[in-house]
């Protein structure tokens, strides 16, 4: 198992990251074994294709017509949050959202933070920026508390550990958490899991959550989770704070229930999840539990960059199931930690050149043999692939094609030497007599051909022009005629 | 009952034999002809053609594709099927064309009348003319069939694969592990990505290897990936067009 540190890691170490995690033949077995298990347990869910095809229909347009009124319903969602006594903020960048985050607690006097499985603060970064600053910020959902206590970061966007085999969590536990003994036993390290958590849940003077879909109409946060850590973090502490990418809002009540069926069973293969929480507005007077203060913090980064864009907006329809990298055979080889992105696999190379820029992320829209298994089980029918080449034509654009400034980084795999190589090939293919030239040239002179071919022949034997091509054998058909 | 709507059988098709199979695979493409022409057809195999355009399509250089793509377009002017013999061209003929010229409406709408016309080989032998090859070699022989990406997802031609491989008497086909999953090619993913690319092939490799001595694939690119990494590996899979297993056991037969 490699113990890398995997914090503050970037997109730009994806080579590397690639070639390390491919030497990890440890590291391959759990995640093929895992993602096996996954897919197997998705196809359970789905024994109907017809029933499938027409959900997925249902879910494609819900988040198409959420996408397509996008301004309208965050002013919709706003102003019912509101009328309900909750506080929504706005956040352009991650240190915005952090800071705003962390204005609340001081506002509070707040030095504890409890926190149910959020994407959006492992984005922003949030539990660094918190530390950092003294307030102790600790992971209530068992994936994201191992993840935690190992100091690394989730490796998928579901089962944040993943990664993890039985015995290394045994070890984990047993070195950080005191007065605990070893065990490898499954039941028995989750029973000393949440030991930990359940004092820590009553402690707690801020509970930060995620946010699955924000019904605008209702002003309803819409929660799903398994372990009830989610439902004592926005119930117990004083003060909820619901973290949320402003493409979570949908229309209505209605439109998020295709939604909540696609997402569990895409995701883990369940029919519904064990909790799941409906959230509207804070402690009213006269009731029992509740938090008596909460506030929505919507984040953009980089999102708008995708919503601007007529093809690319299809990236913010996700509802972050982890369906694609499941069945991605790259993800499944090189592991969630290889991307270096909060989001990994399909998803994350088509969302994070938004999050960071093509620059940083140009790594990610290649690495895929754009097989289109991703596509194929998108709830929502991304087409993952078609991104993924309209990100690469992006990354390509010379930079002062005077095409208007579309995406941060683009431009960014420019080349001058790749430009040429393939106007060079297109000069070829694209000339009848250039291309019979070449034909002539390959087959001729096919025992010159190199040995070494780029990256081909690194895995296999080089490859070698037939001593005919097929339009001579099909001029020498013609002429025996 | 409804009448029972039937592809009308032509008597002319055009063969777009493509890039791979031109130069590295050409035997594919020349049995492809003569399962055609077995059919009664008369097969026309335009001289110009060169290439559908994918490896710059897919690497995301959209001009040097447009400009590859908008030279075939003009080669079958007849109103006759154009038959491919691998199914990540015929994808990128039927699918893709007509998103190349967006800027374009008059070479779209062309590109897209071509591209209705686009069938991938197995699919037209099993769903157009129907083939019989039950006079073919009956010896028993175990083969393993490798589907490519595109042609499962964008052209549904997995079933035809099978469907040809159960018309021939004596051949038994294997499924092996993990079936559905890519072969690693990818195009110039394989170039770009040669670790990743690496491993996935080599998984394919051994699953493959698990089931058969040898394997079949109506795709040259995934041919070309899987068999020079088995060589690469020193492994004894071999593999072959389905066009060329399947004219080997007719001749055999005969």
């Amino acid at each position: 198992m490699s113990t890398h540190p995997v914090e503050f890691v970037s997109p730009t170490q994806f080579r590397a990251r690639v070639d390390e995690a491919l030497h990890d033949g440890g590291l391959r077995e759990n995640f093929r074994s895992a993602m096996q298990f996954l897919r197997d347990k998705r196809a359970s869910q789905f024994p109907d294709a017809d029933e499938m095809e027409g959900l997925r229909d249902v879910g494609e347009a819900v988040r198409k017509h959420a996408l397509a009124h996008l301004p309208a319903l965050l002013e919709k969602l706003e102003a019912q949050l509101r009328a309900r006594g909750v506080h929504v903020h706005w956040a352009e960048t991650p240190d915005e959202a952090c800071a705003i985050v962390h204005g609340i607690a001081t506002a509070a006097g707040a030095r504890r933070v409890i926190k149910g499985k959020s994407m959006v603060s492992e984005e922003v970064e949030l539990n660094h920026f918190l530390e950092a600053r003294g307030i102790e910020c600790l992971e209530s959902d068992m994936g994201e508390y191992i993840v935690q206590l190992a100091g690394e970061r989730p490796s998928h966007i579901v089962m944040p550990a993943i990664h993890k085999t039985r015995r290394d969590i045994a070890e984990l536990f047993a070195e950080k958490i005191p007065d605990s003994t070893y065990t490898e036993d499954v039941d028995a390290l989750i029973r000393t899991g949440r030991n930990v958590l359940r004092d820590r849940f009553m402690q707690a003077d801020i509970g930060v959550s995620g946010v699955n879909f924000a019904v605008a109409e209702t002003g309803t946060l819409w929660l799903v989770e398994n372990e009830g850590n989610g439902r004592l973090t926005t119930t117990v502490p004083d003060i909820h704070i619901a973290m949320m990418g402003i493409e979570k809002v949908v229309d209505t009540l209605e439109h998020a229930i295709p939604l909540a069926s696609l997402l569990p069973r895409s995701a883990t293969g369940q029919a519904t999840t064990t909790y799941f929480n409906l959230i509207t507005g804070p402690r009213r007077d006269g009731e029992q539990d509740g938090p008596r203060e909460m506030h929505v913090v919507l984040l953009d980064n980089g999102r708008t960059q995708a919503y601007a864009d007529e093809q690319l907006r299809a990236t913010l329809q996700c509802i972050r199931c982890g369906a694609c990298m499941n069945h991605c055979p790259v993800y499944a080889r090189v592991g969630g930690h290889a991307y270096g992105t909060t989001y990994p696999g399909p998803i994350g190379q088509i969302l994070s050149p938004h999050l960071l820029g093509l620059e940083a992320s140009r790594d990610l829209p290649t690495a895929s043999s754009l097989c289109g298994a991703c596509a194929e089980v998108c709830p929502v029918r991304i087409p993952i692939p078609d991104l993924l080449i309209r990100l690469r034509n992006e990354a390509n654009r010379q930079p002062d094609d005077g095409a208007a400034q579309r995406l941060i980084g683009q431009g960014a795999s420019f080349s001058v030497g790749q430009r040429l190589v393939w106007r060079f090939w297109s000069g070829i293919y694209a000339s009848p007599a250039r291309y019979r030239l070449l034909r002539w040239a390959a087959t001729r002179l096919r025992v010159f051909t190199p040995r070494a071919q780029l990256g081909w022949t690194q895995h296999r034997t080089p490859l070698r022009p037939a001593r005919r091509s097929l339009h001579d054998l099909m001029r020498e058909r013609r002429q025996a005629k | 009952m409804q009448p029972r709507r039937l592809t009308p059988r032509p008597a002319h098709v055009y063969l777009f034999g493509t890039c791979l199979v031109d130069l590295f695979v050409p035997q594919a493409g020349v049995d492809a002809v003569r399962l055609l022409e077995r059919e009664g057809l008369v097969v026309h195999f335009p001289p110009a053609q060169s290439c559908c355009g994918q490896p710059a399509y897919t690497s995301g250089n959209p001009d040097e594709a447009r400009a590859v793509a908008r030279a075939q377009l003009a080669l079958f002017e007849h109103d006759w099927p154009i038959v491919v013999p691998s199914g990540s061209c015929a994808g990128m003929m039927r699918e893709h064309w007509p998103k190349l010229f967006d800027d374009e409406p008059a070479t779209q709408a062309r590109a897209r009348a071509v591209g209705e016309r686009v069938h991938e080989l197995a699919q037209f032998l099993v769903e157009v003319l129907h083939v019989d090859y039950s006079q073919a070699d009956a010896s028993p022989v175990t083969v393993g069939l490798h589907t490519s990406c595109s042609a499962r997802r964008e052209m549904g031609t997995r079933a035809h694969g099978v469907a040809l491989l159960a018309a021939l008497p004596g051949v038994s086909l294997e499924t092996h592990a993990n079936e559905s999953e890519c072969c690693g090619f990818g195009g110039v993913f394989s170039l770009k990505h040669a670790d990743i690319s690496g491993a996935m092939v080599r998984d394919k490799v051994a699953a493959l290897e698990g089931v058969a001595p040898c394997f079949v694939t109506a795709d040259c690119g995934c041919l070309l990936n899987i068999t020079h990494a088995a060589q690469h590996r020193q492994r004894a899979l071999a593999g072959e067009h389905i066009a060329t297993f399947i004219m080997r056991r007719l001749e055999a037969g005969a």
